[in-house]
């Protein structure tokens, strides 16, 4: 049997060996958030183009004719321009933000120290996995910058509109192939980063880390590194044949007698677009699971701490995120009601998807019973949390709507379906990704940020995401469809376009409010007090190191685990919190 | 959670060892193995969905030379992953000569696959005229899902000829450990398996006879 990969080494010297081309997890775990950062304003200043387009849809913008002067001719954007931000919204969003951060940011970082292991246990592929990530980034924005811009066929890339190339629009040349290679490189970075994550949490947990010891966040981040596994894989699949669809002539996605612009397609027949679909969709539910599941995990651990009592049914915890993540890989068809699917394939869907529902209640329920009766501590971090917990509930709830064939294919293409998944796939995700960032916060700087800044960011954002995205779902029971540039020549949509109105302020508003946000990044980076170890009183192994941690994490020694990660209020203990590496003497026994 | 004893931490599963008892490289190597077997499955069942929605689906390969062209194919690929036990068993007795010896054999193996399998595309598209977009039976999904399940199974094993070029060259210089040796060859026992699925698949169900 031979021994963990693991050596005590000493910090590199140079800026470049440190900071750039780092193989320490926390640098690139850090590297992976500001990624992210970065990833998402971008994100974000594309959703807020397309907002004001559709309620101003005839205002010329003297910029944006600057920005794209074919596509946004006299400063008015084509519908073609739109779904193009739109695609491009969608992917930096899912791939770079929602994929990126809460498992290769949070989890790089916090995985190895809370298992009490002094490193990821591949240090070199997870500097590979960053660059990669990286490298698909910068090619999925140089698609902006190619003949025709970024693609049209949105963040699924449905074929025929994205197989058949440039005769589908401006962006389906260049831009489209662009796409598609990033998306494989994005497959690739993704592939080495489960890799790692999984050997890290199965072969480098320290002496008396039983996997029930874990805290819920490493479990989530495990499942998640197995849905990436063999999620991506397909994606990967997908992707390449799409490709050899666009470069070589295949027809893989492509059906006889396609008829694009007036012109037949006469040198394709033979394929399916549904075959795109069913592979696409393998991956892109279990995709949203890994969007999801590492908020989760924080929520769990967070509403634990700030409660001060322990989590309401750890097993159940455990066994719903692993059923969550089982069954995430058979509902895919529930995204195809509307493709054209026999309804009892279809029926087979929708009871899997309903069986979703009760991991998803199980994990709802037992944070409300971690609530009920806590000493619950109103910290920034916490109340991220909690809206966490009310987003998931708002956005599940309607999930439930779209899992029944016979109501999805009423709502499918509407702006229902968008307001389900920013719910529970965006906005949840990122107040996860804001609770982490609060609670993890002083550990990765040793400065605590502003609680009073936190607290007025998350009200304001708490009740800016509700005024976007709930109308929405006013909107797709109306028949408002989606992916429209503009509702003015569409006569019974036009009553609903102050509901519209409503909502571009309500985004100009939450943009806005996110400055408050990086102010107190930035501002807490540089100025916030020295942050103590334990600043929570939390018991987990992060809090027993130094903030920041020292490169090896723990100096040399090797913890050893005597608790499990929640025992807050013990009766009997000396304080409200033990610690997982504290004595088992700690427990006072009950004889 | 109830606090459990110290005495109670026996299971491998209890931290502070590696519960598979065996090295994270390993591991680590078979986890990529689950990932790669599903991008493949997603080739082999796009090629069965193409397959079964097309019912004119041509069956051009001849006993000679496709059949029995193909069939050397395998034996080589297959010959390579024995060389390959060998290579691994050498090193495990610490005999690097040998191993390395082994592993260059194993590299040959894999050459001689190359080459035969891209002798057998240049005959398809010059004489057979199949391409990735034509062919001759007016179904174009036979040639793409020819070309595109072999080719990325072909790029798998030109991979392999210099993961393990990479590694037979360290081997003979004293660098690397019994069990990169071993990593490498579960690589090259992959790559082998998927062809074994590829082979009937691809070719002898689309024998003609």
């Amino acid at each position: 049997m031979s021994s963990p990969v693991v050596h005590a080494h000493h910090a590199p010297e140079g800026f470049i060996r440190r900071y750039v081309f780092s193989l320490d997890h926390k640098v690139i775990g850090i590297q992976y958030y500001f990624l992210g950062l970065f990833s998402v304003f971008i994100g974000m200043f594309l959703s807020l183009l397309m907002r004001y387009h559709m309620v101003n849809p005839t205002v010329s913008v003297a910029w944006m004719a600057k920005l794209w002067p074919t596509a946004a001719a006299g400063g008015v954007m084509t519908p073609e321009l739109y779904l193009s931000l739109m695609t491009m919204h969608g992917t930096i969003m899912v791939f770079f933000v929602l994929t990126t951060v809460p498992q290769s940011g949070f989890g790089n970082y916090m995985l190895p120290i809370q298992i009490g292991a002094e490193d990821m246990a591949f240090p070199v592929l997870n500097m590979m996995s960053f660059w990669t990530t990286f490298l698909a980034l910068v090619v999925m924005i140089a698609a902006f910058f190619v003949e025709g811009g970024a693609p049209l066929s949105g963040w699924t890339a449905y074929p025929p509109l994205s197989a058949a190339g440039r005769v589908t629009g401006p962006g389906e040349g260049m831009g489209q192939n662009l796409w598609i290679l990033s998306i494989a490189i994005f497959c690739g970075a993704s592939l080495m980063g489960a890799i790692n994550f999984i050997s890290t949490t199965v072969d480098l947990r320290c002496k008396g880390m039983t996997l029930m010891r874990m805290p819920l966040t490493c479990w989530t981040w495990l499942v998640t590194a197995i849905l990436g596994l063999l999620g991506f894989a397909v994606l990967l699949a997908a992707g390449v044949l799409l490709l050899l669809d666009r470069l070589a002539g295949s027809s893989f996605f492509l059906p006889a007698g396609m008829m694009i612009s007036d012109r037949i397609l006469a040198d394709h027949k033979g394929g399916s677009p549904l075959l795109w679909q069913h592979l696409f969709w393998f991956f892109g539910h279990p995709e949203v699971y890994i969007a999801i599941l590492p908020g989760m995990g924080v929520t769990s651990q967070l509403l634990s701490t700030f409660s001060r009592k322990p989590i309401f049914g750890y097993k159940a915890m455990v066994y719903a995120i692993l059923s969550i993540g089982f069954l995430g890989f058979l509902v895919w068809g529930h995204h195809m009601f509307m493709s054209g699917m026999n309804p009892y394939s279809a029926m087979a869907f929708a009871t899997l998807t309903m069986c979703i529902g009760v991991p998803s209640a199980i994990k709802t329920f037992n944070w409300l019973g971690t609530l009920w009766g806590g000493k619950i501590h109103f910290t920034t971090a916490m109340l991220f949390a909690l809206g966490f917990v009310s987003l998931f509930v708002t956005g599940g709830v309607s999930g439930i709507f779209l899992g029944q064939p016979a109501l999805d294919l009423y709502f499918h293409d509407t702006y229902f379906v968008v307001g389900h998944f920013h719910m529970i796939m965006g906005v949840a995700a990122i107040f996860g990704m804001f609770a982490g960032t609060f609670y993890w916060f002083p550990k990765m700087y040793g400065r605590m940020m502003n609680e009073t800044l936190g607290k007025i960011h998350f009200y304001l954002t708490f009740i800016g995401v509700y005024c976007i995205f709930t109308p929405m779902h006013y909107l797709g029971i109306a028949g408002n469809p989606r992916r429209y540039s503009a509702f003015t020549d569409v006569e019974y949509l036009g009553g609903l376009i102050p509901v519209h109105q409503f909502m571009t302020y309500a985004a100009y508003f939450t943009a806005a409010v996110q400055l408050i946000f990086v102010v107190n990044l930035f501002w807490s980076l540089m100025k916030g007090p020295k942050a103590p170890v334990n600043p929570w009183n939390a018991t987990t192994l992060e809090w027993t190191v130094p903030s920041p941690p020292p490169f090896d994490n723990f100096a040399g020694v090797h913890p050893v685990v005597n608790h499990g990660p929640y025992e807050y209020s013990v009766p009997g203990a000396a304080s409200d919190f033990i610690m997982q590496t504290d004595p088992p003497s700690a427990v006072p026994s009950e004889h | 959670m109830s606090t459990q004893g110290t005495a109670a931490a026996t299971s491998v599963w209890d931290g502070g060892r590696s519960p598979y008892a065996v090295n994270s490289k390993k591991f680590g190597m078979w986890l990529f193995i689950i990932s790669d077997s599903l991008t493949f499955s997603a080739l082999l069942f796009a090629y069965t969905y193409g397959r079964v929605s097309n019912p004119n689906w041509p069956t051009p390969f001849h006993f000679s030379p496709s059949i029995i062209f193909s069939s050397i194919m395998t034996l080589a690929l297959l010959s390579s992953s024995l060389t390959m036990v060998m290579a691994v068993q050498a090193m495990n007795h610490g005999n690097r000569k040998a191993a390395g010896g082994w592993i260059l054999a194993t590299m040959a193996g894999g050459a001689l696959f190359v080459g035969l399998h891209l002798t057998e595309w240049l005959n398809l598209i010059n004489n057979e005229h199949v391409t990735p977009a034509h062919n001759p039976w007016d179904v174009p999904l036979f040639g793409a899902t020819f070309f595109g399940i072999t080719g990325l199974h072909m790029t798998h094993v030109i991979t392999g000829i210099i993961y393990l070029g990479v590694i037979c060259q360290a081997v003979f210089r004293g660098k690397f450990k019994a069990i990169d040796v071993e990593v490498s060859g579960l690589y090259w026992h992959f790559v082998d398996l998927v062809w074994m699925f590829v082979f009937p698949l691809v070719y002898l169900l689309s024998a003609k006879i």
